[in-house]
């Protein structure tokens, strides 16, 4: 018997009413009922981190939460990182060190280093290698991610840019 | 050409060597790539396989009663119900190797033979229900002992293939040699694990007739396949190579589920979406490099080669899937490498057992020889007490003795080694890696205490394989250049890298341009991206194409203009006359005058800007490289730290230095996955013991270093006008023969330790029993 509940949730700055059946996954209630296909499924099981999403500013495994577990909170996902055609910084530091190749797994390392840049703005290239050894990538080699995020640890040291 | 971590600031002369940014990275960046999985459909059906849990057996019956009645399931069908038994055929021939008793057939009606291999499939409303269901079909198998051993006795294990290539007087070199160096090297089984597990979505768009998403490699040849299966003409099917997760040999290939999900397109009437996940893709995509190699090497005192000897044993698994017999053909017509070889004689064998079967992955063949080959140097000069950087010097083929003809064929082709410098590209290896600081640094480390080396590894990949690739490039009514390309997007960048050639033959600019890879309507005869051939063979083939639509928008402006075409020439809105600035008209005017109704048209021309071209190569060229990696053993855990690593590699022509780079990098990565971390394992039943990311290792950033690279065009290819290699697969190639040789290094500075390294991956547990028995006194957990 399906187990149903609706759920008032906020993805990516929009309000949503959503009846979900309870073992459905976050992964899914993002892609297929929302049509958010950013975030993408890399293992199902919370090993290589391609569904990274925000839950209340906190990286989490949407394959490894379930939509119901949205209720009353924020999701922020890849498609809320640009302002409008204009990519965010850690967006344009990817491009510009070739940080990414397939880019299926790239929306989970990009929510990821925006949480974590949030909380450690200062964060030196060792650490940022630490914490980005908790999704994994078969393309980049992980060098120009590093680099990428590393940039932009600098450029938030540095202090706001002015325009 | 030497490249740098710079990036050109400038619009540059030519694009073609310019590290422009990619036109991917916009859409993949803002969660706006298209991946298979993201196609949907209105009243879409979702497939889940349902797949032996038994390595070998005889289906006594296959129960899907319950399943059919959950309320949701649409079908559930299984070998009985398939229209005839189908097999999935060879891509690949070579050698002449009948190979049709061994293939795969789309569901087993009889036997089981693999972990993992589909027995029926279940369709429903909704991918859970679906899931569900599959869990309620019973299937009975009664077992059958399973073979895991490929190398045991022979008339245990089934050979399909055995075949030999040679040159030279073998036994003359043997027999002269001074000294004979042998070595018996496994490679353990690995997959690409691509980030994306496989996807497929059918639409049944009209009777007879399909549209495909998610088919990214190979889209016309799979067309093709499924087209005979189905009883149909390629016409009335239309594959859309989307956005792919990642390649590296696997995906796209003609899998079992490749006619399944189309044929229950057909069958229900209704799209028709599959993606498996994880557990199933790490049993049932291709495995590769599971291989054992026996080599010998006749060699004179001084270090020079006078013959080789290789037997190779493939362990294929269960089937002979789409690349047939190609792993074992390239290592032994590869293995002689970038040395001078005057005798060699190699014997291939391809054995089945009951593991997943077997395809290409990145590299196939050149990791595998590359890395015994290696080895088996390091051992020759350590036994001959010749350092084995000049080992090797004495024997790497000098420019003037290329273009050498090596007496083999691979893949079809004669070996023709081309172009190139591979003393001098081994020095500037070596110089590089000085300049880093590595050899110090062990020499430091070990004065410290530390169980440190330095592997150094020579290689030599292929790449542009023929015989042909297709293009075809048009001009817009707004002035945009529109590609067809036969290439596929797997994450390499193809995109930009047919962009930039396409962008220096008409010159609109690089934004202006639009490339549309693998569409087998717009592209019926393109032949994918595989074996580090696209830029080389599509990138020539749009080059020809972009250059007829050219010769087309001069000759069409010289009727407007009145002005005979070498006066005339492109810019980046239009054709002008080169010295009368008033004489110009706009790509939308030649547009327009090339339409059907134009006055400007003869009565017997083709009305259109869109032009066809086809490249074709009768030989593959031959890029080249070294792989040197600085490492540091644990002897308390028996870990492997991989401190540094430098690939230097000469691609002839960069066409993005860049992107080139990222391809190194991302072989580099995998490996040392491949060489340290990576395996598919069985219990004695046949059980995987890799069918998690728990299980099965991929490198992460904490065990891949900071990575160094210095790509060469120095040597421009000589089989194609671009001058162009193949950069997909030199990152990887000689990682197995590098961290091989860098362990042995490390190893070799502790006293009484056997160093010879024999099987790839080296595992802690290997590491810490070499230890072990060197040094009793190690202080060494459980």
């Amino acid at each position: 018997m399906r187990d149903l509940h609706l759920i008032t949730t906020e993805v990516n700055g929009t309000q949503h009413e959503l009846v979900v059946e309870s073992r459905r996954t976050l992964a899914d209630m993002l892609r297929e009922d929302l049509g958010l296909t950013g975030t993408h499924l890399g293992c199902e099981h919370g090993i290589c981190g391609a569904c990274t999403v925000l839950l209340d500013g906190e990286p989490v495994r949407a394959c490894l939460v379930f939509g119901v577990q949205a209720d009353g909170k924020q999701v922020r996902t890849v498609e809320d990182l640009a302002d409008g055609e204009q990519l965010s910084p850690l967006q344009q530091a990817f491009s510009k060190h070739h940080a990414l190749q397939c880019g299926f797994c790239t929306p989970g390392f990009l929510m990821l280093a925006e949480s974590y840049l949030a909380s450690r703005p200062a964060a030196d290239k060792t650490e940022i290698r630490e914490v980005v050894a908790s999704n994994l990538c078969r393309c980049t080699g992980y060098q120009g991610i590093v680099d990428a995020i590393h940039e932009v640890a600098t450029a938030q040291q540095a202090g706001p840019v002015q325009p | 050409m030497t490249t740098t971590g710079t990036r050109a600031q400038s619009l540059p002369s030519t694009y073609v060597g310019a590290r422009v940014g990619r036109k991917e990275d916009r859409r993949l960046l803002r969660g706006e790539g298209r991946f298979g999985h993201d196609v949907q459909r209105p009243r879409m059906l979702h497939a889940r396989v349902v797949r032996s849990g038994i390595a070998h057996g005889r289906l006594v019956s296959i129960d899907a009663t319950e399943a059919k009645q959950l309320p949701g399931v649409v079908d559930v069908v299984t070998g009985a119900d398939l229209p005839r038994p189908l097999r999935i055929p060879v891509r690949l021939k070579v050698q002449d190797v009948d190979l049709t008793e061994y293939l795969q057939p789309i569901l087993p009606t009889e036997e089981v033979r693999y972990v993992g291999e589909p027995i029926a499939v279940v369709l429903a409303e909704d991918a859970y229900v679906a899931e569900d269901a599959a869990e309620l079909v019973v299937v009975d198998i009664d077992e059958l002992p399973v073979v895991l051993d490929t190398t045991g006795p022979a008339d245990d294990v089934t050979i399909a293939a055995d075949f030999t290539m040679s040159y030279g007087r073998v036994a003359d070199a043997f027999d002269a040699a001074d000294h004979i160096t042998s070595l018996t090297f496994d490679i353990g089984r690995h997959s690409a694990v691509p980030m994306e597990p496989r996807t497929l979505v059918a639409d049944p768009v009209g009777p007879g007739e399909l549209e495909i998403f998610g088919s990214t490699k190979v889209p016309v040849f799979n067309r093709r396949v499924l087209a005979e299966m189905l009883g149909l003409d390629d016409e009335r099917i239309r594959m859309h190579a989307v956005d792919a997760g990642g390649g590296f040999g696997v995906r796209g290939e003609f899998y079992p589920e490749d006619f399944l999900i189309p044929w229950l397109a057909l069958r229900n009437r209704r799209p028709v979406s599959w993606a498996e996940d994880r557990q199933e893709h790490l049993v049932s995509v291709n495995h590769s490099r599971q291989q054992r190699h026996r080599l010998s090497v006749a060699l004179k005192k001084n270090g020079e080669i006078l013959g080789l000897r290789a037997d190779v044993i493939q362990d294929n698994g269960a089937y002979a899937r789409t690349h047939g017999i190609i792993v074992p053909e390239l290592t032994i017509a590869m293995l002689p490498g970038p040395y001078r070889v005057p005798a060699y004689h190699a014997r291939a064998r391809v054995a089945l057992s009951h593991k997943t079967p077997c395809g290409t992955y990145r590299g196939p063949g050149r990791f595998e020889g590359t890395a015994a080959r290696e080895q088996l140097l390091d051992k020759a000069a350590a036994e001959l007490g010749i350092d084995r950087v000049e080992l090797r010097r004495t024997n790497l083929l000098v420019p003037t003795e290329l273009p050498h003809a090596r007496e083999l064929g691979t893949l079809g082709t004669d070996m023709v080694i081309d172009e190139g410098d591979f003393p001098g590209l081994f020095q500037a290896a070596l110089d590089r890696a000085t300049r880093l600081g590595w050899p110090d640094a062990v020499t430091a480390g070990r004065r410290d205490g530390r169980v440190m080396g330095l592997g150094v590894a020579m290689f030599m990949e292929k790449s542009g394989l023929g015989p042909y690739e297709s293009a075809d490039a048009e001009m817009t009514r707004t002035g945009r250049v529109r590609v067809y390309s036969g290439g596929t997007s797997l994450g390499q960048g193809i995109e930009t890298a047919l962009a930039q050639i396409a962008a220096d033959v008409i010159p609109v600019g690089i934004d202006r341009i639009d490339v549309v890879n693998g569409d087998t309507a717009e592209q019926p005869f393109g032949t994918g991206s595989w074996a580090s051939r696209s830029t080389v063979v599509a990138g020539n083939a749009v080059r020809a194409a972009c250059q007829e639509v050219a010769d087309r928008l001069i000759e069409l402006a010289g009727r407007l203009l009145e002005a005979p075409p070498d006066e005339l020439l492109l810019d980046d809105t239009g054709v002008r006359h080169k010295t009368d600035a008033g004489k110009r008209c706009s790509y939308s005017e030649l547009s327009a005058a090339a339409g059907p109704a134009s006055p400007h048209l003869r009565p017997d021309e083709q009305p259109g800007l869109r032009r066809r071209a086809r490249f074709t190569v009768d030989h593959m060229t031959y890029p080249y490289g070294a792989h040197i990696a600085l490492v540091e053993i644990d002897p308390g855990t028996g870990n492997v730290q991989v401190h540094g690593y430098l690939v230097v590699y000469e691609v002839g022509v960069a066409v993005n230095p860049t992107l080139i780079e990222g391809q190194l990098y991302g072989g580099m990565a995998q490996g040392i996955g491949g060489a340290l971390l990576e395996e598919f394992r069985y219990d004695d039943a046949g059980q995987p013991q890799s069918a998690t990311f728990m299980d099965y290792l991929l490198p992460t950033a904490c065990e891949v270093p900071r990575l160094d690279v210095l790509v060469l065009a120095d040597h421009p290819a000589r089989t194609n006008p671009l001058g162009v290699r193949g950069a997909g697969e030199g990152g990887l190639t000689a990682a197995g023969g590098c961290l091989a040789s860098a362990v042995r290094d490390a190893l070799g500075s502790l006293p009484g330790v056997r160093p010879d390294i024999t099987r790839l991956p080296i595992t802690p547990a290997e590491i810490l029993a070499r230890i072990g028995s060197g040094t009793p006194a190690t202080d060494r957990p459980g």
